[in-house]
């Protein structure tokens, strides 16, 4: 019997690193729009802020686009 | 019928699964739960059609296809339908991969003998990655709450909420699309296998449009249907879930998902998505999580291999050694056995009005009562 360890281990390492990058981005992300929200309601200017969200938000649909990649083998 | 048999397994594949991927998003209030079937199984139609290289999980080693004959194949069929009816009746997310290979293995080695299966390929194909996926995922889960609450803490939580809620739609999106990728295929891997022992398809060949679409509508359709029962146990019934923990679990799904199947572990989706909500329930606090009920799934994950695996051999032997009067009375007892399990489920129906509502799934409508009256 032949168990893939080697694979089994890359699984691990890869799904665990993938998934807390991806929620550690998306929830920095949803800080930033939080903290534009409350700076615009001070009456003060968010779009650092603003664009902050947006490349956290970029960052996690091109994880998302990676994934529909793999899913669909038209694309390989 | 052998191919009736496999539709319908499809079909009872798609409620049953229903919950991996939308359990968390309607417990958690992203998607209201009619929206969320219908989403989920759009993709899962839509999977069915993305991906027309032939799963080859079914008959890849794990059992010897030469020996293999379409009675077996029923049995197996047979097997898997009724054990996934049953622990759908319960609210347990069992895995439907499991259950259909399960009665395959059990169909296979009373009609063709031992040497039919390969055991080797069944404990490296699927017993290992069984067993560490579900906790490879959890680990993730964990780890990617508990970052999730500690960055968001200071942040007003309306906002936290309905960010994490619109990444939910999305991760959840994708666990059905991969969902129709995996399963819709196994069955169509079933019926080709039929097809082609038969005659009517010359050996090597693909899975035939119509196979394709009536598979894919099968699944498709299972999945409307919701399997709410088992959409109740993983949603509310695991651990109170927040939408923080809805996206870290379903984003950790995916991912576990999506690098294993890039790499050939057939694994279960449900064991990981279960594996996932485990791990977010105890990302938060770790009381939260129940580990009653938690263990009681991990028991019927242990049990579906070999309960299948002893239906597809009754089945079987009856088959191989009834003949055609066999077979039909094979067929006419898994009609019966399957229209008692809707009976008995009709007794303390859920569904999209009150699938949030309980904890757990109750068989007995008197016990439901008791459990709403808080006695």
């Amino acid at each position: 019997m032949n168990v893939k360890w080697g694979s089994l281990g890359g699984v691990a390492v890869v799904g665990f690193g993938v998934t807390v990058g991806v929620v550690v981005i998306f929830a920095l992300g949803v800080r930033a729009l939080a903290a534009r929200d409350e700076r615009k309601a001070a009456g003060s200017d968010g779009t650092a802020l603003t664009v902050g969200a947006g490349a956290c938000f970029a960052v996690c649909a091109a994880a998302v686009a990676y994934g529909l990649y793999l899913i669909i083998p038209q694309f390989h | 019928m052998v191919i009736v048999a496999a539709l319908a397994f499809d079909f009872t594949n798609g409620f049953h699964d229903t919950a991996n991927a939308m359990a968390t998003s309607i417990a958690t209030g992203a998607l209201r739960p009619k929206v969320a079937v219908l989403i989920s199984g759009v993709l899962n139609l839509a999977g069915a059609f993305l991906s027309t290289e032939v799963a080859k999980t079914i008959s890849s080693g794990i059992v010897n296809d030469h020996l293999v004959t379409p009675g077996m194949i029923f049995a197996g069929l047979v097997g898997a339908i009724i054990w996934n009816l049953t622990t759908w009746l319960l609210g347990m997310p069992s895995s439907s991969s499991h259950a259909l290979f399960g009665g395959l293995i059990g169909a296979v080695w009373v009609g063709a003998g031992r040497q039919g299966v390969n055991f080797d390929e069944v404990v490296q194909k699927i017993l290992i990655p069984a067993i560490a996926s579900p906790f490879v995922a959890a680990a993730a889960a964990l780890a990617a709450t508990y970052f999730a609450y500690r960055i968001t803490r200071r942040a007003k939580p309306a906002t936290v909420s309905r960010g994490f809620r619109l990444g939910q739609i999305a991760s959840a999106s994708l666990v059905s699309l991969a969902h129709g990728t995996n399963d819709a295929q196994k069955t169509m891997g079933v019926i080709t296998l039929v097809l082609i022992s038969s005659g009517a398809l010359a050996p090597g060949s693909g899975p035939p449009v119509w196979v394709i679409l009536t598979a894919g509508l099968a699944i498709a359709g299972g999945t409307y249907i919701g399997g709410w029962r088992i959409i109740r146990t993983m949603g509310k019934g695991i651990a109170d879930i927040e939408s923080p923990q809805g996206f870290a679990a379903e984003s950790a799904s995916s991912t576990v998902i999506l690098t294993s199947a890039n790499l050939g572990f057939a694994l279960s989706t449900t064991q990981v998505c279960s594996g996932g909500i485990l791990g977010a329930g105890m990302g938060r606090r770790l009381a939260g999580v129940r580990w009653g009920t938690a263990g009681r799934i991990a028991m019927a994950w242990l049990v579906t291999l070999p309960a299948a695996a002893a239906v597809g051999a009754v089945a079987a032997s009856a088959v191989v050694h009834g003949g055609t009067l066999g077979t039909v009375l094979i067929a006419l007892a898994a009609l019966v056995v399957s229209g008692v399990i809707v009976l008995l489920a009709r007794r303390s129906p859920v569904d999209a009005k009150n699938v949030n509502d309980d904890r757990t799934t109750h068989v007995r409508p008197v016990a439901a009562a008791k459990a709403r009256a808080g006695v």
